[in-house]
């Protein structure tokens, strides 16, 4: 039977090695089930974060080969075996053990957004050619390999001052709801820091569930940041229609 | 089954710090690499071009860098009529959404490439000046329509030979330059926005019906932005080096009709 070399992030918060397991090949296997192999055989303490095992949990994300993957969704034989294959846990978050990070950070920039707030008197019936956009954002599972990869968070650090690509997606999903009433975009501009955003892709890139991140949702605020601050014209326009152009 | 712990070579979490330090194995410097030398060649092209203030008419054809043609005979502009209006389309491919995406990865190597890492230095994205220029983009949207009309007018030109009508291979070509450069701007994500983007509602909305409309072609041609915006750049190169070539009479313009 065909065998490959992992080369698993073993350690916690104090530090760690890369540690190397020999796993035999099957048909069809994913990274996680070399993983699960490694946990069943050969080393039962190995740390995995995972629950379903069909790419809709978004748990067991990881950096495989240097790319932040979902490794349910990774299979083996589409990796190149001639080196071991790496599988590193995500960079932008403090590791816990092995391959297992907090993310908790994650849930308290979430916390932050003010919820869905119905218009006034709403008539709550809605057309499909108003929701499908913000539908397409309904898709995100949470996996947060867009947070790991991008650079401001990972590279930068600037947790403190920026949500993420992740937080941008739930923000356009309820800034572009036809029934939502509230406005996000001064938070979007001054406290989530989407400025600090360059717009270079990477979350569109990995996103699991292909949703068009940058162009749909980071894009599409970055402009309505622009109406509200950066375009006297739109302002004006606003003023004399008392329109909020909504 | 064999269990070994930290061979030599393998990197660990700490060497995933620093500029170009990744785990990638595939050739992620490929294409910002591309992008430096096409971004870079056309950026050293034009300055030279446009300073030249030579070779950019013959017959009823006019280079897309110096249009509209403004003081040709020097009456009050002593350097090159291209340099009074390059100002406007630099502006609106400089702060292009695809165009900062590109440039930021190939030139600032902010980052280089998806998961690699980067040098140290003190961020701050499109925050502070000179980056938060980016958010005049929309002018320059505003602005391109002038030189689209520029344009336009030249490509009709190309088809009138002594106030008849007839058509070399440069008419076609400037009056493709014209519809690239079109889509091009058309494609653009604030005119997306502007058209539509910047609606929550459609159903509620004055002429939201037209408007969803307008914004799912806009979308349609800006799904394929990129492609759109390199071919065009590669187009109006083309089409100077057409004109340059046929004023200096290297290469003969064939009348077709």
């Amino acid at each position: 039977m065909a065998e490959v070399v992992m080369a698993v992030h073993r350690g916690d918060a104090s530090g760690g090695k890369p540690v190397e397991y020999t796993v035999p090949l099957a048909p069809g296997m994913v990274v996680l089930d070399a993983l699960h192999y490694i946990q069943g055989h050969l080393s039962p303490d190995l740390a995995v974060r995972w629950n379903c095992k069909a790419g809709r949990c978004g748990s067991c994300s990881a950096e495989v080969n240097g790319k932040p993957r979902l490794t349910c969704k990774t299979r083996m034989d589409s990796l190149p075996s001639d080196k071991p294959i790496t599988v590193l846990p995500l960079k932008a978050f403090p590791v816990i053990k092995d391959l297992v990070t907090d993310v908790k950070w994650n849930y308290e920039v979430n916390r932050k957004i003010p919820a869905f707030s119905p218009r006034p008197g709403t008539d709550w019936k809605m057309y499909q050619e108003d929701v499908e956009r913000p539908q397409e954002f309904r898709k995100c599972i949470e996996c947060f390999l867009c947070q790991d990869v991008c650079h401001v968070l990972r590279d930068h650090g600037k947790h403190a001052e920026y949500a993420g690509p992740r937080f941008f997606v739930r923000v356009a999903g309820l800034e572009m709801h036809p029934l939502d009433g509230l406005s996000r975009i001064k938070g979007m501009r001054n406290q989530m820091g989407i400025g600090l955003c360059n717009i270079t892709k990477c979350c569109t890139e990995v996103c699991p569930e292909e949703i068009h991140i940058t162009d749909n949702a980071i894009i599409a605020l970055k402009e309505r940041v622009v109406d509200q601050f950066y375009d006297p014209l739109v302002w004006i326009a606003r003023k004399i229609t008392g329109s909020d152009g909504r | 089954m064999a269990v070994s712990s930290g061979q030599a070579g393998l990197r660990n979490i700490e060497a995933r710090v620093g500029l170009g330090a990744t785990q990638r194995r595939d050739l992620w410097w490929v294409q910002p690499l591309a992008v430096f030398v096409g971004l870079a060649a056309f950026g050293i092209y034009a300055t030279l071009r446009a300073f030249q203030g030579n070779f950019y008419q013959w017959g009823p054809y006019l280079s897309p860098f110096y249009s509209p043609l403004i003081d040709p005979e020097h009456h009050w502009w002593p350097l090159s009529p291209a340099v009074l209006v390059l100002g406007g389309p630099l502006g609106f491919r400089t702060t292009c959404y695809y165009y900062r995406k590109a440039y930021y990865r190939a030139f600032f190597l902010d980052p280089a490439a998806c998961a690699v890492g980067e040098a140290r230095h003190k961020y701050s994205g499109e925050t502070k000046f000179p980056l938060i220029l980016q958010n005049i983009h929309r002018y320059f949207f505003y602005l391109s329509f002038v030189f689209l009309v520029s344009l336009w007018r030249d490509a009709v030109r190309g088809f009138m030979w002594n106030g008849h009508f007839g058509a070399g291979v440069g008419s076609f070509v400037l009056l493709i330059d014209a519809a690239l450069l079109t889509t091009y701007t058309f494609s653009c994500h604030s005119c997306r926005h502007m058209v539509g983007g910047n609606l929550d509602c459609f159903s509620c909305a004055k002429f939201g019906g037209t408007r969803l409309s307008l914004w799912k072609r806009v979308t349609s041609l800006n799904e394929h932005h990129m492609l759109i915006a390199w071919t065009s750049l590669f187009f109006v190169a083309f089409t100077d080096v057409y004109v340059m070539l046929v004023a200096m009479g290297k290469i003969q313009d064939l009348r077709l009709f």
